[in-house]
């Protein structure tokens, strides 16, 4: 098998030709596939020489975990490995990611509750591993189905959310994101979220660049800590838990801490928007005073919506988040200027979006935002839906 | 933001959330300025000539000599401070001090005000120093001080620096200290 001996300045351990991620997403020529979610996840991983992968089987994203397991056995990713539960899985990445290495992981649903404590503790020792949350709802009742609702728990925690809509999103953001998230500047976890099921088991067209090219690897001294290296000081003593030590700290660290993390998230903006050309995508009617504010697969939906009611006349636009941390809020003034009524329709029954939408634009921006139509617990949001949830309220309010 | 401290009793707003960004490649920050890297050289050398008791705050990645690079920049550091008549205080340690610091040798990025306030510092450089402890303490240094911080970066920089230079390497500190003398003798220093 191979090893880590095996890498020279071109190629990586298992043969790929090293190169940049401006090269594997902008330059390399592509072939057309038919893949779900999860297949096409295999297929980035193993187009970005992964250190490490941790896993723990969790409905939806068991296919995708096992398949990166595949990668290991076929010498794409460096070392992998089934965690206790969630909990473990998390912690077993941060040590992997302190250790110098480019980790990636997935998960879904209560499996991020039950790994919660570790996601603000990922950002606030700066590891810049990435997690793929196949988002699918949170009990109680048990649903297996398409939700978001565990998305809403995660925009606290310091780390970076991106919400890809389609398999070719999740393909590209998944390398962009190691790439964004290691720059030293940034260094802080990326969450890439995709909706369960609608986008990891449905299978869809996606176009590949050839497998025989991999990312350069994670270069761990550019790290705005240092790596955990026993062989080399000063990482060696310099990076034991700080929080084991807090009452010695004064508030003053705690606070700058903190706000160093967040200014991290905030740093990725310029990545982000050169690597996802732009953090809001907008289709339709540019001119429209009906928006929809979306992410992921309710954008899908939205676009849908968007058709239909150009078919009877009604001008409308879609406004799709890439990025949900950073929040895109200069983005999402200039998109929404001119627009009398904004639509955010969701996989979920809290409304985490339109939450973050009205505290965007609170004070910014005289457009009315309507939360819904919502959906949950397995629901579609099918394109009739969203037409009567636009008709219904201009009808009510006599517009 | 990114102005000369102090500003608040919490490192609150930072100078991103000011507005305030590392400057990009090839260029210096000066305050809220984006600059060319010799303008803020030359800056940053009036500023330590002529503060009181200017001091470099060596870190970790120059104060260990595990490859080449940190021990020539080590040896450039040395000659920065004759040449800035600047005193040198070390942060060779990330680790909170148990139970106290001793401010007059050594300053520590959980309390870097203390070291500060005890030598009266009023202009440092933060070289060496891993890229998110230095962030830290810049932040403090800034909301509980009035020290003039600079930053002189491997990376990127920092914004919370009042000066910031970026992808410093030894010849850039060649660079460096050749304009320090000639800041120092144009102020008859």
């Amino acid at each position: 098998m191979a090893s880590i001996k095996d890498m020279t300045d071109t190629h990586n351990w298992s043969g790929q030709k090293l190169v940049t991620a401006d090269h594997m997403l902008f330059e390399a020529p592509r072939e057309k596939h038919f893949m779900t979610g999860s297949e096409v996840l295999k297929e980035a991983v193993k187009r970005c020489t992964v250190d490490a992968s941790v896993s723990y089987p969790i409905t939806p994203q068991s296919e995708a975990a096992h398949l990166i397991g595949e990668l290991w056995a076929e010498g794409y990713v460096g070392t992998y490995f089934r965690g206790e539960n969630e909990f473990g899985v998390m912690s077993e990445v941060a040590g992997c990611a302190m250790a110098g290495a480019r980790t990636i992981t997935t998960t879904s649903g209560p499996g991020t509750l039950r790994a919660m404590e570790n996601f603000p503790q990922w950002s606030g020792t700066r590891i810049p591993c990435q997690l793929i949350l196949m988002a699918r709802g949170i009990n109680s009742p048990l649903t297996i189905q398409p939700d978001n609702l565990e998305v809403t728990f995660m925009l606290e925690t310091g780390c970076q959310i991106w919400y890809a809509e389609n398999v070719q999103e999740l393909f590209d953001m998944t390398i962009a994101a190691f790439i964004v998230a290691e720059k030293p500047d940034v260094h802080v976890p990326i969450v890439t979220v995709v909706d369960g099921f609608f986008v990891s088991h449905t299978r869809e067209s996606v176009m590949l660049p050839a497998d025989d090219i991999a990312l350069f690897p994670y270069e761990p001294y550019k790290s705005p800590l240092p790596p955990i290296d026993s062989e080399t000081p000063p990482g060696r003593f310099l990076r034991d838990p700080f929080v084991m030590k807090s009452n010695y700290i004064s508030y003053a660290t705690h606070a700058s801490w903190q706000w160093e993390v967040r200014s991290a998230v905030e740093r990725s903006r310029r990545y982000a928007e050169h690597f996802l050309k732009g953090l809001v995508h907008i289709t339709g009617d540019l001119d429209a005073d009906i928006a929809f504010v979306t992410c992921g697969t309710a954008a899908h939906q939205a676009k849908e919506g968007q058709r239909e009611l150009a078919k009877l006349g009604v001008k409308s636009k879609v406004i799709k988040l890439r990025t949900i941390r950073p929040f895109p809020t200069k983005e999402l003034l200039a998109a929404l200027e001119g627009v009398k009524h904004a639509f955010v329709p969701e996989f979920n029954v809290v409304g985490w979006l339109e939450k973050e939408v009205r505290t965007a634009l609170y004070g910014k921006s005289d457009t009315e935002i309507i939360g819904g139509p919502r959906v949950a617990g397995g629901m579609s949001l099918p394109a009739e839906a969203i037409l009567k949830e636009v008709f219904e309220h201009i009808n009510v309010e006599g517009k | 933001m990114a102005n000369q401290g102090p500003a608040y009793y919490s490192p609150y707003p930072t100078a991103l959330y000011e507005g305030v960004l590392t400057p990009p490649e090839g260029k210096a920050l000066l305050l809220e300025e984006v600059v060319e890297e010799e303008i803020a050289m030359r800056e940053i050398a009036k500023q330590m000539l002529t503060k009181e008791n200017a001091t470099i705050f060596p870190g970790p990645q120059v104060l260990y000599g595990y490859n080449e690079e940190a021990k020539k920049k080590a040896t450039l550091i040395k000659e920065m401070a004759e040449v800035l008549n600047a005193k040198m205080i070390p942060m060779y340690d990330y680790r909170p001090k148990y139970p106290k610091i001793d401010a007059e040798v050594e300053i520590n990025p959980n309390h870097p005000n203390l070291t500060i306030w005890h030598n009266n510092i009023k202009a440092a450089i933060f070289i060496g120093v891993h890229c998110h402890y230095a962030n830290v303490a810049l932040k403090m240094v800034r909301c509980e001080t009035d020290c003039y911080t600079i930053a002189i970066c491997g990376l990127s920089g920092h914004e919370d620096a009042m000066a910031t230079l970026r992808d410093q390497h030894s010849s850039e500190l060649e660079k460096f200290i050749k304009i320090a003398r000639e800041v120092k003798a144009e102020l008859k220093l």
